[in-house]
């Protein structure tokens, strides 16, 4: 070989690959490396759950007492659809893929995922997604306001201008979620450390593989409705308007085919974090490993034959409305084995209750409680009376709030140490769970009442008999959303200082 | 500074009639009472085995901590009782399906009925027609503005009371063809357990048989637009014999309303009649004070429409404009009140056009 003096400048400067990361925002922009690009999934989505929850919070206080106070009802509406948007799209998702970038490649064993640039791309496009969305409130007509399952007509031929901009906006999310979930596929199944079995698999890793499996079957479906939407606003076509021959029922079916998949991509991997970190802390092994991973398939397979029991009624055909109820009802099968699985890793085992404890276990007891609720709307003939009243508000909320968000913070509490090396001050933790715990329920449960007595949902302004249910809820928010200020400054404080870790 | 003193009436005016009403109301129909007996069957169903798992996680909790010095078994398995604990919610989910598919199909047996009733939902009002009878009218809500913003007492039925309520006879099938003219809308009274989404280019058909006279209020279930929380339902049921005469009633006042149509009106009584006409059906999207809401909703005040040619303005509130949420009237307002409300937009904002129009003249 000839070679030698070839010159060979990169090697004497500062190449990045050889020396650290890149230094100032370049390292941001131009990372593929998976725990820089979780870190920002992970800070992205915490500042949306903030947005989202201004908003939720604008909302109580309109809420607070009967009457108009704060704002107008169209604006209210705004609120309601781009808490429900941002929160659903902007701060659980984005979590979870966070912690997927984060956790999936070490508990694998691989060095990194298996596609790191477009890992870049599916992050950087979101936070262009959201500027789109939020840039809505700006502009004349205001943001959408047709609810985040955004029905057509209302989002159609009488929408406001920005809808284009709130289509434009889905379908660079769903760009987003479909690429991050290529991504973590294509990492679990080509990219385990040797000896690594599916069967081994830590269980965070399952749920997340049957979810991005979710992702990719119904995303598309996504971006087709709101491109069906797209062409019936400016190109003449009728899916959706009944006077050009559409039909305004084909738009909730299209949807919820996507959207009730999308419900089980909000709390699969929840469910993988709990079943994480209870043995952790009850000092035995997870109960029933193999059953915990089928229960997670077969509630995913069941997600695809469910979606009408959203629709009980808009005047289904009797065969219709029996098998969506009996298909739905079927979900409580595994859902229950999971929830017999945790209580039973507690059983007998040697429990402590540090931070990631306590919020894992008021998941099972809320999940549980919003299963329940779950369940009873299951029940075809009492929906009619339960659909779009509190009663489906609180359900959501408590499979959503302590069921995703909890378990969000519980996988924080819990791995974050073994990101930044530094030990989360734990008085801080449990102050943030009490008061979240209290305000959650205080905010939530009496949803159940006033929906239960009569009062439907996405109203500004309500009937007198709804007036103490409805102030307790608002109080219990107020409660619950400024606890989340510990939580913030915990972790800041965490990053930035912190006692170092131990093991 | 406004808008302070009325946030602060509004928190001294502490609601009279607020209650603590923690379960569902079980109705006045054999249906409502069938499915708030399912209610509460899953419902006790649900405690009981909430107890049980909860039981066994709180034994665990405080029995088993490391703090007492409890040490973990090995144990991580164990068939029979998956398959236990598999099967048996199994068993309980089916023994629950059937009453509930016996409820469905009753639900469902819209058969035989003795009175039809068509429900139109519009944006924000609801449109009543009796097939059978010659009668059909609009139902709005009553509550005062000044209620809604806090500058006057709330009356007990806030929210939940119309000017024209549907009237049912008591005991007898109705039978309701549900449908809608622009959004979907959804029509629930929770003491007839009737609710059902109002669908433009659909018709969905539900029923009820009611035993016990008096009034039932409810609400547009279905977010339908900016007022969608101001579009309540009220049903009147009425004895057999009050019924008749409500019906006799009704198609006189038809026969008086038409004589109205062609008496002559002067300018004065025109802008009189138009502010209540305007303040009822158009003021929910063009505001109060004409303004209309930017980008949403045009203004009245020197719009092209209300300061142009009168037959322009005439035609497009009788026949709206496709597309848009501007809806036809025709159907909604008589020959009076729309002579009356665009004399009224002529003449007020600011619009100062000075000419009028006879109810005569009003070709629907």
């Amino acid at each position: 070989m000839a070679t030698v003096d070839v010159d060979l400048p990169h090697v004497k400067d500062e190449d990045p690959h050889h020396h650290g990361p890149a230094k100032g925002l370049g390292r941001w922009l131009y990372t593929t490396n998976h725990k820089d690009i979780g870190s920002m999934y992970l800070i992205f989505s915490l500042c949306m759950f903030m947005i989202g929850g201004t908003m939720a919070l604008i909302i109580r206080a309109e809420l607070f007492q009967p009457g108009l106070q704060l704002v107008e009802p169209n604006f209210f509406n705004q609120m309601t659809t781009m808490h429900g948007l941002i929160m659903v799209f902007g701060a659980v998702m984005p979590a979870f893929v966070g912690l997927a970038n984060w956790m999936i490649p070490m508990q694998v064993g691989a060095p990194d995922m298996a596609l790191p640039r477009m890992n870049n791309w599916s992050f950087w496009i979101l936070p262009f997604a959201f500027l789109i969305l939020l840039s809505s409130l700006f502009m004349p007509g205001g943001a959408p306001n047709f609810g985040w399952t955004f029905y057509a007509p209302l989002s159609t031929t009488y929408a406001p201008e920005s809808v284009t901009f709130f289509i434009f906006g889905v379908h660079i999310m769903g760009a987003s979620s479909i690429m991050g979930a290529i991504n973590i596929i294509a990492t679990i199944l080509n990219m385990r450390a040797p000896g690594m079995t599916l069967l081994k698999m830590p269980l965070f890793v399952w749920t997340w593989l049957i979810t991005a499996f979710l992702l990719i079957a119904v995303m598309p479906v996504l971006a087709g409705v709101v491109t069906m939407m797209l062409m019936d606003i400016h190109f003449g076509t009728s899916f959706f308007n009944a006077a050009g021959g559409g039909d305004p029922v084909l738009f909730q079916h299209v949807f919820w085919f996507f959207g009730h998949p999308e419900v089980y991509i909000m709390i699969l991997p929840a469910f993988g974090i709990i079943s994480e970190i209870i043995p952790t802390f009850a000092r035995k092994r997870l109960f029933g490993y193999a059953s915990m991973v089928y229960a997670v398939a077969s509630i995913a397979l069941l997600s695809f034959v469910v979606w009408a029991h959203h629709m009980f009624t808009v005047g289904m055909p009797l065969v219709g409305e029996v098998f969506f109820m009996f298909a739905t009802m079927l979900i409580a099968v595994p859902t229950g084995v999971k929830v017999f699985n945790w209580v039973a890793t507690m059983f007998r085992g040697s429990l402590s209750f540090e931070t990631p404890m306590l919020f894992a276990l008021a998941f099972v007891v809320l999940f549980t409680i919003g299963g329940f609720s779950g369940l009873m709307l299951a029940i075809a003939p009492a929906d009619f009376q339960y659909h779009d009243t509190y009663f489906v508000v609180a359900h959501f909320h408590y499979v959503l709030v302590p069921g995703a968000i909890f378990s969000i913070m519980a996988a924080t509490y819990y791995w974050l140490p073994k990101w930044t090396g530094h030990q989360l001050n734990e008085t801080m933790g449990k102050l943030h769970f009490w008061l979240s715990f209290v305000g959650v329920n205080i905010t939530f449960f009496p949803m159940h009442f006033v929906g239960l007595a009569g009062m439907p949902r996405r109203i500004p302004d309500y009937a007198l008999q709804f007036a103490d249910f409805n102030s307790m809820a608002s109080v219990g928010a107020f409660i619950f959303g400024f606890s989340q200020l510990v939580f913030i400054y915990n972790v800041i404080q965490n990053v930035r200082v912190g006692e170092k870790a131990t093991a | 500074m406004t808008k302070a003193i009325t946030l602060a009436i509004s928190l001294i005016a502490i609601p009279a009639s607020a209650d603590w009403q923690i379960n569902m109301n079980e109705g006045v129909t054999a249906l409502s009472r069938e499915i708030f007996d399912l209610h509460m069957l899953i419902f006790w169903i649900c405690v009981v085995i909430g107890v049980a798992v909860f039981g066994v996680m709180f034994y665990s909790i405080f029995k088993f901590r490391k703090s007492k010095g409890a040490v973990s078994e090995h144990w991580h398995e164990n068939t029979t009782v998956e398959v236990v604990w598999t099967v048996i919610p199994s068993i309980i989910l089916i023994a629950m399906a059937i009453p509930a598919t016996a409820t469905l199909m009753d639900m469902y047996d819209t058969s035989e009925a003795d009175v039809e009733i068509q429900v139109t939902g519009y944006q924000w009002k609801w449109r009543y027609q009796y097939l059978d009878e010659d009668i059909d009218f609009f139902s709005n809500l009553a509550t005062s503005r000044e209620e809604i913003t806090n500058e006057a007492a709330k009356n007990p039925n806030y929210l939940l009371e119309v000017d024209n309520p549907l009237v049912i006879p008591v005991n007898k099938k109705v039978r309701f063809l549900i449908t809608s003219n622009d959004v979907i809308h959804s029509w629930w009274v929770p003491n007839f357990a009737v609710k059902k989404d109002a669908i433009p280019g659909f018709v969905n058909e539900s029923w009820v048989k009611v035993e016990e006279p008096g009034v039932y209020r409810g609400q547009c279930t279905e977010l339908c637009g900016k007022e969608h929380g101001f579009m309540p339902v009220v049903v009147e049921v009425k004895a057999e014999a009050d019924y008749e005469q409500w019906v006799a009633d009704q198609k006189a006042m038809k026969l008086a309303m038409a004589g109205e149509a062609s008496k002559e009106f002067s300018m004065d009584e025109l802008i009189a009649q138009g502010e209540g006409v305007y303040n009822m059906s158009c003021a929910g999207c063009h505001q109060p004070n004409g303004q209309g809401i930017p980008g949403a909703f045009p203004a009245i005040t020197g719009s092209t429409i209300a300061t142009g040619e009168m037959d322009k303005h005439i035609d497009i509130i009788v026949n709206g404009k496709s597309g848009t949420a501007m809806q036809a009237f025709k159907e909604q307002l008589s020959a009076v009140d729309i002579a009356a409300v665009v004399t009224y937009q002529r003449n007020a904002f600011g619009n100062s056009m000075g000419d009028f129009i006879q109810p005569s003249a009003i070709q629907k």
